[in-house]
């Protein structure tokens, strides 16, 4: 149980939404419509790719629902996701491929 | 977007392909949402603190990091702090989103700010990046069709999660449907070698800096490969 006075809770709630706020309106407020040096563009052409595996990999090789031990139904599912997605193009492939593979592995492993 | 009423919004192609492109995130946010209400209310926040918590953050890393550090009784600094560095990465989804949207009005971009989650911000890069390109209108259409189908519902069950009040089960996996949106979203642009080589550069250093402190492990593996992306493709293209 959270052991916090009102004011700390929403002195929490607030920050971290205003935070949370800034955060995701950092750039697109302060850029706006100003012209970037093509370099710069070509890096962030590479944002989605360089984020994502990148948060995604601990939890795949390290999942918490397993106290940090690898867990093949879950490796596979990824590799499904992975494999499909990046096979077919698609995002749909990716997706229900990946979810499939990991309920169908987790009912067949245990 | 010159004439922003919701019946005109929903005769634009793009603006319902967006919400088409959202539908499949449905199944995740769903059970994320109540699971983010069950272990609010489980840990004593209020139905009223829960969903201010829900409606004014949109993030679920973030918020789940935030209940549970409350929960251990850290200082109400480090709650935030730690939390908002879960959330770091939505700086550099912003950057990105700049040669797209930064054309748009003042109070567009703010939106855009509010709703930049995961998911609105990785299908809206996806489609932008896609052939054929489309213009500011379209692309405005197209990210606010998927906030449409996709923040609804992290709000409506994120409430319902804190009146059930009973756990998920486990055999749910949660904790793995989750990775699966990330992968689904990017998979499909690793056909190209520049692609491919910043995503396997993010994974080796994510996992290589994975115990460093707020999340700094990650952005330093996301900055290394973006670097990583780049000069790949200037290669390939001098090489051409």
């Amino acid at each position: 149980m959270i052991d916090m006075t009102q004011s700390q809770i929403w002195t929490v709630i607030l920050l971290l939404g205003l935070g949370t706020f800034l955060v995701r309106f950092s750039f697109i407020g302060l850029l706006g419509n100003r012209d970037l040096p093509p370099y710069l563009l070509k890096l962030l052409k590479y944002v989605p790719v360089a984020v994502m595996p990148g948060l995604v990999a601990p939890m795949v090789v390290w999942p918490q629902a397993t106290g940090g031990e690898p867990d093949l139904a879950r490796l596979l599912a990824a590799l499904a996701a992975l494999v499909l997605g990046a096979a077919m193009r698609s995002l749909l492939w990716a997706f229900f491929g990946g979810l499939i593979t990991l309920y169908a592995m987790l009912a067949i492993l245990g | 977007m010159t004439d922003p009423s919701p019946s005109n919004l929903f005769k634009k192609p793009a603006f319902v392909q967006g919400m088409l492109a959202g539908l499949p995130f449905i199944l995740i946010i769903v059970p994320f949402g109540l699971l983010f209400g069950v272990v609010a209310s489980e840990a004593g926040l209020s139905d009223l603190e829960a969903m201010a918590m829900t409606t004014l953050v949109i993030a679920g890393a973030a918020q789940f990091t935030a209940i549970q550090l409350m929960v251990e009784n850290a200082p109400v600094a480090v709650v935030i702090l730690t939390a908002l560095a879960v959330n770091m990465r939505m700086a550099m989804y912003s950057a990105s989103m700049v040669p797209h949207v930064g054309a748009a009005k003042f109070s567009t971009r703010m939106l855009i700010g509010y709703f930049l989650v995961d998911q609105t911000y990785g299908l809206a890069i996806k489609r932008y990046q896609e052939e054929p390109p489309i213009g500011l209108p379209e692309k405005l259409q197209y990210f606010f069709g998927s906030v449409l189908v996709i923040c609804p519902f992290w709000y409506v069950f994120s409430y319902l999660g804190t009146q059930v009040g009973e756990a998920i089960p486990e055999s749910y996996a949660l904790d793995f449907a989750v990775p699966i949106t990330f992968i689904a979203l990017v998979a499909p642009s690793l056909r190209s070698l520049p692609h491919l080589a910043a995503a396997v550069s993010s994974v080796v250093f994510a996992l290589l800096f994975a115990g460093f402190p707020f999340s700094s492990g990650l952005m330093l593996a996301a900055c290394i490969s973006m670097v990583i992306g780049a000069q790949v493709e200037t290669w390939l293209e001098r090489r051409a």
